[in-house]
């Protein structure tokens, strides 16, 4: 039986939601440098794939914050 | 400012669900409002990314002109003279390596603009700023902080002249 209550249970979960969103954008940030790096290398052929993981990765992200936000709601109304 | 927040799942008005009492619902708050704050900065990193597909999309190769640099015996083996190409606010060297070759690059540093200098006895371009090797037959990185190689200037000979006719290597 769970004795831990559902506040902390909540705020655990959107505790790693965010530990999630934080590395997600580490990688997004190293993403958006080398992506930037080969432009101006002259490798305009990286900017194609660059903006498409860069546009997944947000999408993770959005998506982890509407688990955070529908959590956020649950737990403090009910 | 309730993005994404169902209208029915909140019968309290905005400010007192933005500023609650308690302590316990505080820290959903400031958690819910972090994560909205790093969704954002996720959205800029993506908005980076689409403006240089954008910039990569619409890039059109721009037109160099024949310049000449300088004539073919004026150097001796090992010398260097700066010039200015293709405009003016473009400094770039020329390094004459052997008898029959020569090498030109932008001087500007890939990593903050300082200008490289052609090091004989090492037989290598340096930026004194912050130890930027370069390598003089291809231009690329051999330590230091530059993470590109320096932009090519691609030279011609006619008779007993050098002629400067496009940049290689250089993307913005």
């Amino acid at each position: 039986m769970n004795t831990n209550p559902p506040q902390n249970r909540g705020l655990t979960a959107i505790d790693g939601a965010m530990a999630l969103i934080v590395l997600l954008l580490i990688v997004q940030i190293w993403l958006l440098s080398a992506t930037l790096e080969s432009y101006l290398a002259g490798h305009r052929e990286a900017a194609v794939p660059g903006a498409i993981i860069s546009g997944i990765l947000f999408g993770a992200c959005l998506g982890l914050y509407l688990f955070v936000d529908r959590i956020d709601s649950e737990v403090r109304k009910g | 400012m309730k993005w994404f927040r169902k209208a029915s799942s909140s019968s309290v008005p905005l400010w007192q669900d933005e500023f609650p009492v308690f302590t316990a619902d505080e820290r959903y708050v400031n958690r819910r409002q972090f994560t909205k704050f790093l969704t954002l900065t996720s959205f800029a990193m993506l908005a980076g990314n689409l403006w240089i597909l954008v910039r990569s999309l619409f890039h059109r190769s721009p037109s160099y002109p024949r310049q000449h640099v300088a004539a073919a015996d004026e150097l001796a083996v090992g010398g260097v003279k700066v010039f200015a190409y293709p405009t003016a606010q473009d400094p770039c060297i020329l390094v004459r390596t052997g008898s029959d070759s020569y090498v030109a690059y932008s001087q500007k540093c890939t990593h903050l603009s300082c200008a490289v200098y052609y090091a004989k006895e090492q037989n290598r371009l340096e930026c004194p700023c912050h130890q930027g090797f370069f390598s003089v037959a291809d231009g690329s990185v051999l330590q230091g902080p530059p993470q590109r190689a320096l932009p090519r200037v691609t030279l011609e000979r006619k008779g007993g002249q050098l002629l400067a006719v496009r940049m290689e290597g250089e993307g913005a």
